[in-house]
């Protein structure tokens, strides 16, 4: 091949594709994700932008279901209890499964399962509880298996679930964050985000006020007004961020919050039109 | 065949203004619906779709879901208010349903099912106005939504109504002329030019058929540019709010840095 197809990859516009969109030789280059074969020829199969790495074209989506791998925080909403395991929605393209076996069970980490925590694992997930959990491995057709073997994984409660499209999490140092206000944030990859009343440092795992027995619970601890404003002012916040497909990054998340302050927007008014395009506006332009 | 009005007068124009070529007017609307993995409203002139794709997903019938691919499950409804004589349809009318299975029919070999094992791809088509090429409308509609949710996809797939009037033929019909004369839908996939459905649930003559296939498969590709472009369109527009957001991060980012 003579000419490099890829040559303006280089410059700042991305190049983007469409379904049945012939992108380059397969003779030349390898497929990737979002491409397949025909007539020696690499067709794209979904619309997005074209990425190359050495010989290697693939093409990202840029609205799809969640892409799962190893590592990555979920949360995630119980479906289904099976036998030694849960069927998980974690926004991917099948339920992912949550063994039996890799989650912590009260009375420590060390403790042997029993015949008796098979027969009331409803006990610990029912279906429709929330959890925050890791990608820990894939099944031979791709579903995927979490584990919420660490403290600080487990059920959620206190909080508020908002669901964004996947691409808009990208991968940071940490997905646990606090905003100055009382609300703590965590951002699942998969696109589920959590929005929950701030825990108290004392109380958080490996803590003296550490709850143990609060771990499977049901209950909701008490959650005073100006935190609930607090809560429904950032969900208002991450549904504008979405829908107008800015990433969430806690940078853009802790400017935004300022920015509802110092105007003093109603939480309901937040989702207006023009509030939230100020919104954006400021966010995007800010630094 | 009488008819009341006119279908082509002797200036070659037909009852709403049209050449015998012509396309009505399209426009194509890819923003999001609340909850969709992927949407898209699309109108032929006066007939109006909307499909919502979700998934694909985890399959909700164990029974019918398959080990080594996703299955596609189409849902046709008709609103009532749709028509000229108002009537309400059941869910489980045969016509409902015949449609929806053509509609199956037409991307099951499109959809690359085979990455997507024990899923299932659920494809929503709301039809919200009807002027003539119902069909056509479903399937152009339900390929933007398929494009839009990421499902990966061989090739657009373009479906184009033809008619024939006396020895003319005609593209694109409207109600009035799909009452009156014989008609064929032909989906095409416009890059290798295979066919997908053709569906003809009037009598034509064998000889005038040739020549409306390869009409309707050329028009195929003209509307194949149309789409192509709104899917574009759609996709830059959210890599560009996408880059905007990204870049005040990094920017962020590297002023924190300088501080310390």
């Amino acid at each position: 091949m003579d000419v490099d197809p890829f040559d303006d990859l280089g410059s700042e516009t991305f190049r983007l594709t469409c379904p049945g969109e012939t992108l380059t030789s397969s003779q030349a280059f390898m497929r990737g994700h979002g491409t397949y074969v025909d007539n020696e020829e690499v067709v794209a199969s979904v619309a997005g932008i074209i990425e190359r790495v050495n010989k290697l074209v693939t093409v990202r989506a840029l609205r799809t279901r969640y892409n799962p791998e190893v590592g990555d925080l979920v949360i995630g909403r119980i479906t289904e209890v099976q036998p030694r395991r849960w069927k998980v929605d974690a926004n991917s393209r099948q339920d992912a499964v949550l063994m039996l076996s890799s989650v912590n069970l009260p009375g420590g980490v060390q403790r042997r399962k029993l015949e008796s925590d098979e027969l009331q694992m409803r006990n610990f997930f029912e279906e429709g509880d929330l959890l925050v959990a890791e990608v820990q491995a894939f099944f031979s057709d791709g579903a995927m298996s979490l584990h919420t073997r660490s403290l600080k994984y487990g059920k959620l409660r206190n909080g508020q679930l908002v669901t964004v499209p996947p691409i808009l999490v990208r991968r940071l140092k940490s997905h646990f964050y606090s905003l100055p206000s009382g609300v703590d944030l965590i951002l699942g990859l998969n696109g589920y985000i959590w929005v929950s009343k701030h825990v108290k440092d004392s109380e958080q795992e490996g803590e003296e006020g550490f709850d143990a027995e609060a771990v499977y619970s049901n209950q909701n601890d008490d959650i005073d007004a100006a935190t609930r404003t607090a809560i429904s002012r950032v969900t208002n916040i991450i549904r504008i961020l979405a829908t107008h497909s800015v990433p969430l990054t806690d940078v853009v998340l802790l400017e935004a919050y300022e920015w509802a302050i110092e105007q003093e927007v109603d939480v309901k008014d937040l989702l207006q039109e023009d509030v939230s395009d100020a919104l954006v506006a400021a966010v995007t332009a800010r630094s | 065949m009488s008819s009341r009005i006119e279908i082509l007068n002797d200036g070659g124009y037909r009852s709403d203004g049209r050449r015998q070529y012509e396309l009505r007017d399209m426009t194509f609307d890819m923003s999001e619906q609340a909850g969709a993995d992927g949407s898209a409203i699309i109108a032929h002139g006066l007939t109006q779709v909307l499909v919502s794709v979700f998934g694909p997903r985890e399959a909700k019938m164990r029974s019918q879901t398959l080990h080594d691919r996703a299955i596609i499950n189409v849902e046709v409804s008709i609103a009532p208010f749709s028509t000229g004589d108002r009537r309400k349809r059941a869910r489980g009318d045969k016509r409902i349903l015949e449609f929806a299975s053509m509609i199956k029919a037409t991307f099951e070999p499109v959809v690359q099912t085979s990455l997507h094992p024990r899923s299932q791809i659920d494809i929503f088509v709301h039809v919200l106005q009807q002027d003539g090429g119902v069909l056509q409308a479903c399937i152009n509609a339900t390929t933007l939504a398929l494009a839009n949710a990421g499902v990966p996809l061989l090739d657009f797939v373009c479906a184009v109504t033809g008619g024939v009037h006396a020895a003319a033929p005609m593209l694109d019909l409207t109600t009035l002329e799909e009452n009156d004369l014989p008609h064929v839908t032909v989906a095409v996939m416009p890059r290798t030019g295979r066919v997908t459905l053709v569906s003809m649930e009037t009598r034509l003559h064998v000889d005038r058929f040739e020549e409306i296939f390869r009409l309707a498969g050329q028009a195929g590709s003209v509307l194949h540019k149309e789409m192509r472009a709104a899917v574009r369109e759609r996709t830059k527009g959210v890599v560009d709010a996408m880059g905007s957001g990204l870049r005040t991060s990094d920017f962020a980012e590297d002023a924190m840095m300088d501080d310390t």
